[in-house]
């Protein structure tokens, strides 16, 4: 007899060449403070970890750098182009964040609408071409559409972003057939990205299939965001496992779980 | 002489761009450059002179999802 508990055996996640034990990637904006931010992403058990690209503040360099309180050495900066309304401007801070030396990767998002949030496809699209002719690995965020994701691919996205719901709404998983869909349809990594609001969202959203899941706010906004982030850990681990385990089929009526033989006259 | 840093004009030193970021006391190593509209690698940046009027960008990784 064994004791020992088996556990599902899954396949590392593999980016453009670069491979992860974790499946979830986290953000590093709006935290109280950087010493919360950085116990919140050692929680979340991330290696992953997404970073803006901005003007130095002239006054106070040091402090304002994400990089004062991160080692490079033990997360993988993505750099986003979040901010972007239009093609041009991502493309000229994806070459920025490039430069800065760390890798050739980059969470492109170009905004098609301010108060939504919503990406503008046609510049994404625009955008992850030349980006790719380039040479940069491209995760692209885009909305759950399906056709967009297939172009996004066949432009030679290293990763496809769709969205969960708007960035930093926390509604959670809006529309799981169409995330579900184009993990079916496609080859590439589908990494849903934005919208999860707490730990059941990053579940449901890991339970659809896609390879994994990257958050900003739901941590960095949680009243406590370092147990936030554990409790996100344990969720999309939670939710991979039982995707891999594969669910019981759902049905209309009751079944019950006890013989219905044996039942005293 | 006056140029224009991160959107705000400035007066500097007349001297290259690696001069410029010592008298701003920034690391090169900590911040991407672009002058003008063109990026300056590192290793270049003691072999762009800054001339008045120019547009220099610096840039930096801040905190973002």
């Amino acid at each position: 007899m064994t004791t020992a508990v088996e556990t599902i055996r899954d396949e590392p996640l593999t980016i453009g060449g670069r491979t992860f034990q974790s499946r979830l990637m986290v953000g590093t904006g709006k935290y109280p403070d950087m010493e919360t931010m950085v116990r919140a992403i050692e929680a979340s058990g991330a290696e992953v970890v997404t970073v803006a690209v901005r003007r130095v503040n002239l006054d106070r360099a040091k402090e304002n750098s994400v990089l004062h309180y991160l080692d490079p050495k033990h997360v993988f900066l993505l750099a986003n182009t979040a901010g972007c309304y239009t093609a041009e401007d991502a493309v000229r801070y994806a070459r920025l964040a490039r430069e800065a030396g760390f890798n050739d990767f980059v969470k492109l998002e170009v905004i098609g609408d301010e108060e939504t949030l919503l990406p503008d496809v046609q510049g994404l699209l625009e955008a992850a071409r030349i980006l790719v002719k380039e040479g940069f690995k491209v995760l692209a965020y885009t909305n759950e559409d399906l056709v967009t994701a297939l172009r996004l691919e066949d432009a030679g996205c290293a990763a496809v972003m769709p969205l969960a719901s708007p960035i930093g709404s926390g509604l959670g998983l809006l529309n799981p057939f169409s995330v579900r869909t184009i993990k079916r349809r496609l080859h590439v990594p589908v990494i849903v990205d934005a919208g999860v609001g707490t730990a059941s969202d990053a579940c449901v959203t890991m339970e659809q299939g896609v390879d994994g899941i990257l958050m900003n706010t739901a941590i960095a906004a949680a009243q406590d965001p370092v147990a936030m982030a554990h409790a996100m850990r344990l969720a999309t681990i939670a939710g991979r496992a039982a995707f891999l385990a594969g669910r019981m089929p759902r049905r209309d009526v009751a079944m019950p779980s006890s013989p219905t033989k044996g039942m005293l006259d | 002489m006056d140029v224009v840093i991160n959107g705000e004009r400035k007066n500097v030193s007349s001297g290259t761009l690696l001069e410029l970021l010592k008298e701003l006391e920034l690391d090169p190593r900590a911040v991407v450059v672009e002058h003008n509209r063109k990026i300056v690698r590192r290793a270049g940046l003691g072999g762009v002179t800054v001339n008045a009027g120019d547009a220099i960008e610096l840039v930096h990784f801040v905190g973002g999802g």
